[in-house]
């Protein structure tokens, strides 16, 4: 029960929601970057919100089906999956499918977002390193040998065989597809910054430059300018943080962050906006808007509900043909 | 005093909506740590339902939290009792007895920091297996230790230009603190020698070997010894333990 990594694409890990518990041993969280698409790639295929899925940044891989079946989905993006030796026929993103032995499928060039899930039924049959699958690649934690996929790797999953039942897809998207600017709450670090820049960083527009991985991403803009020094006795760091050294652009701190660090931190991202902001792709603008605690609150209150309505919104998807099957039952003649 | 100075009276400081930070001053201060990490252990003992981990740093406590199940207030309300009755940490902690090599190729900066304190080598080794020491807190990397207070010899400041690459198991000193590197890390400590000891390793029941609170001891071993020591402690053989 497994499937087989042909073209391993760009820095594909596996990923689930991440090791939260073990920050006080320096261990990073990791986890999917965004983990709404996680969530609800994994709803698509019947597995729990937290299944690891396939990360995908950028440049998808090339896998092919070992076992008899298998029911994938992928979220977080609008590319299609490509089924190899189909005649190029593509299946949409954002609903469920099956895909039997031997079939070869490439998820291509991800054009529209930082960060894509490939959810299978079942999930991974790998073991947990601190309570998670997640990969952290730096300290080869978890995932497949602590690795970013490689060609020929043979993930093992937990289910060999796709149960015949409706394929599911998502007719609301709108959890998958917000935007504007990301919510910050100022601090811890504040005051390490001179008042024009606080003011700087919230009518200015940064961009993500391509100095951006799991661990964060450094933008391009107005430069903030500390008021005390740029370093600082190390204190504990959140996904979300936005950092700035000394050279005054900011870093926004993503899944892979240290747990623990020495520059000030003028403000930090709310957790309903992280997923958003794994989203983000270089090239990509960004701007910020400052909310209170309160606010930051009961907007991840509302983003809760608007994943599990995405998810109570899941309409049947229509099967594909299957041609070769139609073809070979001779029904073809008086179907089509 | 500035804010947060205060043992009885710190700072909440807001890390976004999912983690509170507890700050009891903004320098290096073994006095401001061990209070750190006696409220980490009054948390803890709370067992607060919505706490995700609590992580002791040398100046402050950040406690990670499920915002869907915990408010900040709440949580502040909940921690704002114990600040002002924090009792001596119990010493239940495990004592390490680290075997350090600190010769040739292992101890690439020892001469630099022999020039820097104008003090022999064999002073450097000395000082630095003198005192059993203290684990104040863990972060930068998995397994990461910050460790100290070195003898004031080792009041160095870090190196000016930051090594890009620094071997596993690379002992380091700056600040009157010394760590032990666990990955391949960048970093801008002075090396002054190799442990065979894994602090980090991912294949191990347990990878991580120290936690903040630990006591560590190091001992000078030749570099002739190195090979069999590194043996001895992979297959369990080798006592790591202090008495």
């Amino acid at each position: 029960m497994s499937i087989r990594i042909l073209e391993p694409g760009f820095n594909v890990t596996i990923q689930d929601l991440g090791r939260a518990s073990f920050q006080h041993l320096g261990v990073p969280v990791s986890g999917a970057v965004s983990p709404v698409a996680l969530k609800i790639g994994n709803a698509l295929v019947g597995n729990k919100p937290g299944t690891a899925c396939l990360e995908i940044r950028l440049i998808g891989p090339t896998i092919e089906v070992l076992c008899d079946a298998i029911r994938v989905a992928l979220t977080g993006t609008i590319t299609e999956i490509e089924l190899i030796g189909e005649n190029g026929s593509c299946r949409p993103a954002n609903q469920s499918l099956v895909l039997k032995k031997g079939q070869k499928f490439k998820i291509g060039t991800i054009s529209d977002s930082g960060s894509a899930y490939l959810a299978i039924e079942g999930g991974f049959n790998l073991p947990e390193v601190y309570g998670s699958l997640s990969t952290y690649v730096r300290g080869s934690i978890g995932g497949f040998s602590g690795k970013a996929l490689e060609q020929g790797d043979e993930i093992p999953l937990n289910s060999g065989n796709a149960e015949d039942r409706g394929e599911l897809r998502v007719s609301n998207l709108a959890a998958l597809e917000e935007n504007g600017p990301l919510r910050i709450i100022f601090g811890p670090q504040k005051d390490f910054f001179k008042k024009e820049s606080i003011r700087d960083f919230l009518t200015s527009p940064y961009l993500i430059t391509r100095d951006a991985d799991r661990m964060g991403m450094r933008l391009d803009g107005p430069v903030l300018k500390h008021e005390r020094g740029y370093n600082i006795v190390s204190d504990g760091i959140v996904t979300g943080a936005i950092q700035v050294p000394g050279t005054g652009q900011p870093i926004v701190l993503l899944a892979d962050h240290q747990t623990t660090g020495g520059y000030p931190k003028m403000a930090t991202v709310i957790s309903a906006d992280i997923s958003r902001m794994g989203r983000l792709r270089p090239g990509d603008t960004v701007k910020f808007m400052q909310v209170t605690a309160d606010e930051a609150e009961k907007a991840r209150f509302e983003h809760e509900k608007m994943i599990l309505s995405a998810i109570s919104g899941f309409v049947n998807a229509d099967p594909w043909l299957d041609e070769k099957a139609l073809y070979t039952e001779n029904l073809i003649s008086g179907f089509l | 005093m500035s804010p947060g100075n205060s043992p009885s009276n710190p700072v909440f400081l807001s890390a976004g909506d999912t983690a509170l930070v507890i700050q009891y001053g903004e320098v290096v201060d073994v006095s401001i740590n061990r209070t750190v990490r006696q409220l980490a252990h009054a948390v803890r003992q709370l067992d607060i339902p919505g706490i995700v981990d609590i992580v002791p740093t040398m100046r402050s406590l950040m406690i990670h939290y499920d915002p869907l199940s915990l408010t900040k207030q709440s949580l502040i309300n909940a921690v704002q009792p114990l600040l002002a009755n924090l009792e001596e940490l119990e010493e239940n902690n495990k004592k390490w007895l680290i075997p350090v090599c600190y010769e040739g190729e292992f101890a690439p900066d020892i001469d630099e920091v022999a020039k820097t304190t104008n003090i022999t080598i064999d002073e450097i080794v000395r000082q630095h297996t003198l005192l059993e020491l203290e684990v104040f807190m863990m972060g930068f990397l998995p397994g990461f230790p910050y460790i100290g207070l070195l003898p004031e010899v080792f009041d160095l400041p870090r190196r000016i230009e930051p090594r890009v690459y620094i071997p596993p198991r690379s002992i380091s000193v700056a600040a009157r603190q010394t760590t032990i590197y666990t990955i391949n890390s960048p970093g801008g400590w002075h090396l002054i020698g190799r442990t065979p000891v894994d602090f980090y390793d991912a294949n191990r029941d347990e990878p991580i070997l120290v936690c903040a609170g630990d006591r560590i001891k190091f001992k000078s071993i030749p570099s002739s010894e190195f090979a069999e020591i590194e043996k001895d402690v992979k297959s369990g053989n080798y006592n790591l333990e202090l008495e």
